[in-house]
Formats: structure tokens, sequence, C-alpha cells
């Protein structure tokens, strides 16, 4: 039983987390930055302690610290939330050297799942399809062309380490390649500390659908069906549905049964999303495991009825899963739009001070939001301020709740993408579905 | 004279020109990163790098003059 946690993380997923811990009885312990004193989520916990100056690598991601924090308020496990120390495998084990419980997977699994060539052959050996692609590092930009044109041009660069679009590049030929190589091998190196470099087959107009999964410590694992996150900007995630629109029932239970089979060979425990690429024929290719909860879990909730970050907590006290999947169904559509602090022309982030703030109310409207009103929002952490959740019985209804909660979303201050939004809302092509990855540079003109 | 400015608060993440060195108008100076993103900072006009006011890993605010050409 677990009596106590610590949120490893900040913003709107701390809120989120310390929300349902309320609601099962379990005290929980904030940790903040100087530059978060004043957020919300900090007051909301039973406790909360200053770990450090803004600075990630000084705060958020100092494990020695933060384990220090869960010892001194004797918390008993640690959430990481998204982020951060969610996907490092030496926290995972540091967590598990003190005794604490760690909400999340092992740390081989998380190792094993973040090395993306290394994810990759484990997928391609239990039998789930990967994109046609390399299945080791590229040494030299000479293998690279090599590789590449066995591949056939276009093809996407990528980082073996990479995440969030750092250090990836779709190249249409070889001239191109040499660059991009080598500029994105060294932007992996600065971020990541790896510069290993691997390349993919574009598919063409692809859609990101992904399948949340949970799994426990008995050897029961479930999905809970797809969400479709196509709509994107630099890489990173716009606007989620559940369910897909686009994939037919039977394709659906084909991609639920494979993260399936694929959590249970990897011998995988707690809340995890495998993501996949669907291309034109709905031919699923795997395309990385998400090992920790995910920013666009709430609609995969609003559809299934459950509390995601309640089954962590039930998961990571050992106890067995008491869904089945069988007693699961979908019911409804659910959409969620992040609210970013940017530019919604440039994308660039625009940090400042939210003088003001109003979010939509509703019976179907759901908000998770980290920041308030008379709040700065600092350069140092994601721009990421805020997720707008809507259901609706169908794809139609939840699409019209959205446009109209967006409607009278006001945030003063600083620049936001809502703009941008409503433009995504009411477009024709998105109304009708036509969600693939290249829907924003298709159809928003940048 | 032109000072160039950082366009909203964030961390000096690189420097990509050094003192003396002849700039075109649109060249990058100074790579900031703010929120998790590049955000690269132009010179508005040509010239030569005269100063440089900031150093990788300083902490600017918005409109900071991060260096001067001349």
């Amino acid at each position: 039983m677990i009596k106590k946690v610590l949120i490893a993380n900040r913003g709107e997923i701390a809120a989120r987390i310390i929300r349902t811990c309320k609601k099962l009885g379990i005290q929980t312990v904030a940790i903040y930055s100087e530059a978060d004193q004043e957020a919300p989520y900090v007051s909301m916990a039973d406790q909360s302690f200053l770990v450090g100056a803004p600075r990630v690598n000084e705060s958020y991601l100092n494990v020695e610290r933060i384990i220090a924090v869960a010892k001194e308020a004797k918390a008993c496990a640690i959430h990481p939330g998204y982020g951060f120390l969610s996907e490092n495998e030496a926290f995972a084990n540091r967590c598990l050297e003190e005794g604490l419980i760690f909400i999340g997977p092992t740390g081989s699994v998380i190792k094993q799942m973040g090395s993306k060539i290394a994810a990759r052959n484990a997928m391609n050996k239990i039998g789930i399809p990967v994109v046609p692609g390399t299945d080791e590092a590229i040494a030299a930009i000479e293998d690279a062309v090599k590789m590449a044109e066995k591949i056939g041009y276009p093809i996407m660069l990528k980082a073996s380490a990479g995440g969030g679009g750092i250090g990836m590049q779709v190249v249409y030929s070889e001239e191109e390649l040499a660059k991009a190589f080598e500029g994105n091998s060294k932007r992996a190196q600065t971020f990541f500390g790896d510069g290993s470099m691997f390349m993919e087959k574009k598919i063409e107009n692809a859609r990101h659908i992904e399948i949340q999964i949970l799994a426990d410590h008995h050897g029961n694992a479930i999905h809970l069906y797809e969400r479709e996150c196509s709509i994107q900007r630099r890489n990173q995630k716009v606007i989620e549905e559940a369910p897909s629109q686009f994939i037919s029932e039977s394709t659906r239970q084909r991609m639920g049964e494979a993260a399936v089979k694929a959590v249970k060979a990897l011998e995988y425990t707690n809340a995890g999303t495998i993501e996949f690429l669907v291309d034109e024929l709905e031919n699923f290719y795997f395309l990385e495991m998400n090992t920790r909860i995910q920013v666009e879990h709430p609609i995969t909730e609003e559809i299934t009825g459950i509390d995601i970050v309640e089954e962590q907590l039930h998961i990571a006290s050992g106890k067995a899963l008491t869904i089945k999947q069988t007693d699961l169904q979908i019911d409804g559509h659910a959409i969620e739009a992040r609210i970013y602090a940017e530019n919604p022309v440039t994308f660039f982030p625009s940090p400042g001070h939210i003088s003001h703030i109003e979010l939509p109310e509703g019976p179907n409207i759901r908000n998770e939001v980290g920041v308030t009103a008379d709040y700065d929002v600092t350069p140092f952490y994601d721009p990421m301020i805020g997720k707008l959740i809507v259901k609706g019985s169908n794809r139609k209804e939840a699409i019209a709740i959205l446009k109209e909660a967006l409607s009278s979303y006001k945030i003063d201050g600083i620049k936001t993408n809502i703009p941008m939004l409503q433009e995504i809302v009411q477009h024709e092509q998105f109304i009708k579905g036509n969600t693939t990855t290249a829907f924003i540079e298709k159809f928003y003109h940048i | 004279m032109q000072e160039v400015k950082a366009s909203m608060a964030g961390n000096v993440w690189k420097i990509v020109v050094a003192v003396g060195e002849q700039v075109e108008e649109g060249q990058d100076i100074v790579i900031l990163e703010s929120m998790k993103m590049e955000i690269p900072i132009a010179a508005e006009a040509s010239g030569v790098v005269k100063e440089l006011k900031v150093a990788e890993g300083d902490f600017v605010n918005d409109e900071d003059v991060l260096a001067v050409i001349e």
C-alpha cells in the first residue's frame, strides 16, 4: 500500500497526479524550483520542498536532491510524470536502491526502449512490424548514403536517443544527407549525450496512432485502445483524439493485440504507450515506446472511464489489474488541444506574465492547467501551459464542443496558440478527418 | 552601430560569431534556448562584430543587448 507519493514533476501533470492521490487518500509531496514557488500545484500538495535553482539540472533533474527530499518527507513512492526523470533508467534504479517505489517500469525496460535502435530491434524480434530502416547505428556518412539508397528516399534521419523532434529530419536526396547527418548527430550529442543516428523510410501520408497499455506485476496486460495524434508542429503533438476516426475495427483490434503482445514479451510493468505510424492502407509500424504516462492520457480516460494515474498507483503497489480486456468498450469521442505559450504564427515561445485567465466550463469540458492569473510563465520549461479536453457522443459533437470551448478560453498577457487551434478545428480537412502528420505544414501555410 | 537584442528571455546556448568577424544582415549571431527550443537571434544589418556582451550559459532577459555590430 502506497501512503505517500513524491511527485518529481511540475505544472499541470503534477496537479493532475495530486488530484488522484487525494481521491485515494494518499499523501502528496511536491517539489519545486525557485522559478515555480508560485505555481498552483505547489500549494495543492500536502507538503512541498524547494529543490533548487530554475535550471532543470539544478532542480527537476537533480536526482540526489529529489531522493533526499523523498526520504526526509518519508514518501514511499515517486511518480515521475512525463519528461524530466520519467524515462531515466538511472533514476528508476536509484529509487529501487533507496527502497522507494518508482511508479513506472523497471530501469532495464526504460533503457531498452530509450534507445530507439534497441527498441526497433526488440519489436522486430517479438514480431511487431517496424518501419523499414537500419538496425544499428550508422557509423559514417558513407554508410548513411549506402543505406539511404537501399531504403529509398525520402528517409527520416533520427537520433537513437532522441525525443521531442530533436535530431530528426526528413531527407529527400543524397546532397541533403551529408549535411543533415552531421548536423543532427552533433545536436543529438549536445542534447542527449549520444550522437548515434539511424534512418527509417519516410511513410507518406502517415498518421500517428498510439496504443495505451496497462500491465501489472502478475503477468496481466490490457490495452485501452488508441489515440490519434497526427496534428503536430515541429514533430510535437498539438491536437489528439480518441478513438481514431481513420482505422477500421479490425485494425484497432490488431494494433491493440500487437501492443499487448509487445508489453508481455518485454515483461513491461505499469502504464505505457506504443506509438505506431499507420499508412494509407492501414498498415501499422512500430515507431517508439513511451515508458511513462503521456501528456494526452486524459482522452483515453474520457472514452474508457479509467483513471490511468489511479491504475499506475495500484500497479506500483503490487496489486493485480482488476480490469479485463473484455470489460472495456469505447464510449464517445474525446479530443485534447494543447495550450502552448507561443507565437501562433512562428511557433516561437512566448514566456511572460499572465494577467488574466478564464477557462471554458461545461459538463463535457475538462481543463488541466499549470498556470493561474497574475502568474509568470518562465523561459525555463516546456511551453505547454495547459490542456483542454472535451468529450462528445461522437466526433462531430466533440469538435463542436471544442470549438465553443476554445472561443471562451481567455489568456491575457502572453501569446498562445489558441488562434491556431481555432483555425484547425474549423478547417474543412480536420472536420473531414484528413489528419495526417503533414496537416499543419499542408494546411496551415507555414 | 547596431545592437543585437534578445527577442525573449532564455539562456545563451551558443554564440556563433567572434569579435572582429564580418557578418551579413540576417546572419545568426547568438542562439538562445528558451522553453526547450533553440531561438536564433540574427543581425539586422551587416557589419563587423565589435563586442559580445554575453557568454554561453548566461541567462538573458527580453531586450537585453547580446552583441554590438559596427
